[in-house]
């Protein structure tokens, strides 16, 4: 199988005044053609930044300071801008976390989505309306040519995040970042979420980075995953394996830790408070090598 | 049988609405009918998905807010109708742990003033070293250092900051207290520790609680009875055994087994049955 992306060994770190703080520290994963990997991790082990350093969104006070990422075989951090740009939301699209802030409050639902299909595909005003009326249909948006004519505001935020989920897949890409889609949403609408990127993504054969803190959610829907700690990769694998036969003690832990409907309170035992710290000491030590590896 | 704490009759709670500019205001019912009764020592799970009614269910059992309706029994008083003055007494024995510790506790006082500040309101301070005293054995009792007196919430993650709000809340020594999705913020690694601190405390304060959450797994770990709210009526309610290994309404049903476990089950995305087809009718908000 043939990686859609693959990144190398990246480092990044965000500059506060004067001094630099690492968050992804020598990170490297791979997904392949129709892959979904599961990026899991809890706050702060850069999970969201992996994501963002691909999508070159990375905030301004971040710099890259070593590694590769590579769409297709080519490099995205070396691309010029123009060539970069012209693959996001095309070949490359994102799914957000968050519904209310990643829509337009003052322009329409369709106008938005036609947007979108005019810049990359070249459609027609009628040929992208078109095709917007039956991106939602793939959603299951009921009263689809209604909802266009709809603000943001107007609409649920479980019908919000569909809608990204249309815009996403939009232009047929090869590789959609998820983003936490569905933390903000309650269990039941999670799992309609859920089993509508699992439906389109087999629809329109995307690959796709599913970037997560639940570790049920990757069960469901992830066939690899990679558990991901101050910036470093502790675990990867193929799903079943990680989360019956887990090697990384911290998998292990977070697996104790997670409260399960089905078992009786007892089961339950937080992550003990030495692992994280041997972790963060390990992150630390690796941060003063490269420091004295650095001109 | 175990002497009942709180119990509610028939409780409603109405927000008056307005429909238009021009429009009569009408009221939107949001808590309807809820009976509970919640024995002393015990630890009641309130869930819910959003919009369920379970905040104001929370928020009329501390009376923040006044029934519409129904009755609100605390320690055999009726509380429902009671006035500020009235309450104010009673205030000191029921207490309120919010979900967003960032929001809820002062970040320009140090947590030593906080937690402590419940006291001063009531009298209960004899001046400087006993402040000092009673604050460090707060931070003590919820398994903070006590150095922590001197701090400000921003210099505190955000397990510790939830543990400071229950210090807080534990200040009065109260016999009952609400917990609003105070560990829904929190990372798993974060969130156990605060469960388990709160099954600590309650056991050794003999604590009457009442947890609020939307995900029922955490329910599990914490309570003894649970009652499922939907559309601000109570739709099931019994004790967490019961409720988790013979659910009888449809709607805790469907709770249940939306709930990603971290097992691998092929075919719980194929389920395109009555999920997808349930969503097209919820279409505009």
């Amino acid at each position: 199988m043939t990686a859609v992306l693959a990144v190398r060994d990246l480092h990044v770190a965000i500059y506060d005044r004067s001094h630099a703080i690492n968050v992804l520290r020598g990170a490297s994963l791979e997904v392949g053609t129709g892959e979904v990997r599961g990026l899991v991790g809890e706050s702060g082990a850069g999970k969201s930044m992996l994501g963002r350093a691909v999508l070159g969104l990375l905030p301004a006070n971040a710099v890259i300071g070593s590694g590769t990422v590579q769409f297709e075989g080519r490099d995205l951090i070396a691309m010029p801008e123009p060539e970069r740009r012209n693959l996001l939301g095309r070949r490359i699209a994102l799914i957000p976390q968050d519904p209310m802030t990643s829509l337009n409050p003052v322009k329409r639902v369709g106008s938005q989505i036609v947007a979108l299909l005019r810049h990359h595909l070249a459609l027609s005003k009628g040929d992208a309306l078109e095709r917007a009326t039956e991106l939602l249909v793939e959603v299951a948006i009921r009263e689809p040519r209604r909802v266009l004519e709809l603000y943001p505001h107007e609409i649920s935020g479980g019908m919000r995040q569909r809608v990204l989920i249309a815009m996403a897949f939009a232009c047929d890409p090869s590789l959609v970042i998820a983003d936490e889609p569905t933390t903000a949403l309650d269990v039941t609408v999670q799992r309609q979420v859920l089993q509508l990127v699992e439906r389109l993504r087999q629809r329109h054969g995307a690959a796709i980075l599913f970037v997560t803190h639940n570790l049920g959610v990757v069960a469901k829907i992830c066939r690899t995953m990679t558990v991901l700690h101050a910036g470093r990769v502790l675990e990867e694998g193929e799903t079943a394996d990680v989360l019956t036969r887990p090697r990384h003690p911290y998998t292990r832990a977070l697996l104790a830790a997670t409260p399960r409907a089905d078992r009786p309170a007892e089961a339950l035992c937080p992550v003990p408070p030495a692992l994280i710290e041997s972790l963060w000491s390990e992150a630390r030590r690796l941060d003063r090598q490269s420091a004295m590896a650095a001109p | 049988m175990s002497e009942i704490l709180l119990r509610t009759e028939s409780l409603n709670f109405a927000y008056p609405e307005r429909a238009g500019l021009f429009r009569r205001t009408s009221l939107r019912d949001v808590v309807k009918r809820v009976d509970l009764a919640v024995p002393r020592g015990s630890v009641l799970g309130l869930v819910g998905e959003s919009g369920s009614g379970k905040t104001t269910l929370g928020r009329l059992l501390v009376r923040l807010l006044k029934p519409t309706s129904g009755r609100l029994q605390f320690d055999g008083v009726e509380i429902g109708r009671l006035g500020e003055a009235e309450m104010r007494p009673l205030r000191a024995r029921i207490q309120m742990i919010f979900q967003d510790p960032q929001s809820s506790l002062n970040p320009r006082l140090r947590l030593g003033t906080t937690l402590t500040r419940p006291l001063q309101v009531y009298g209960r301070l004899k001046g400087w070293p006993d402040q000092r005293d009673r604050a460090a054995a707060l931070l003590d009792l919820v398994g903070l250092p006590t150095g922590f007196i001197d701090r400000y919430p921003h210099e505190l993650s955000g397990g510790q900051r939830q543990r400071a709000g229950i210090a807080r809340a534990l200040a009065l020594e109260p016999d009952f207290i609400v917990a609003d999705e105070i560990v829904s913020g929190l990372d798993v690694s974060t969130q156990a520790h605060i469960l388990l601190l709160l099954r600590e405390l309650r056991a050794r304060l003999g604590l009457t609680l009442v947890f609020i959450s939307h995900d029922l797994s955490v329910v599990r770990v914490l309570c003894d009875d649970v009652a499922i709210l939907h559309h601000g009526e109570v739709v099931e309610y019994g004790p967490v055994a019961r409720i988790f290994s013979a659910p009888q309404h449809a709607y805790t049903r469907e709770l249940l087994s939306a709930i990603p476990l971290p097992d691998v089950e092929p075919g719980w995305l194929d389920d395109t049955g009555p999920n997808v087809t349930s969503l097209q009718q919820g279409s505009a908000a």
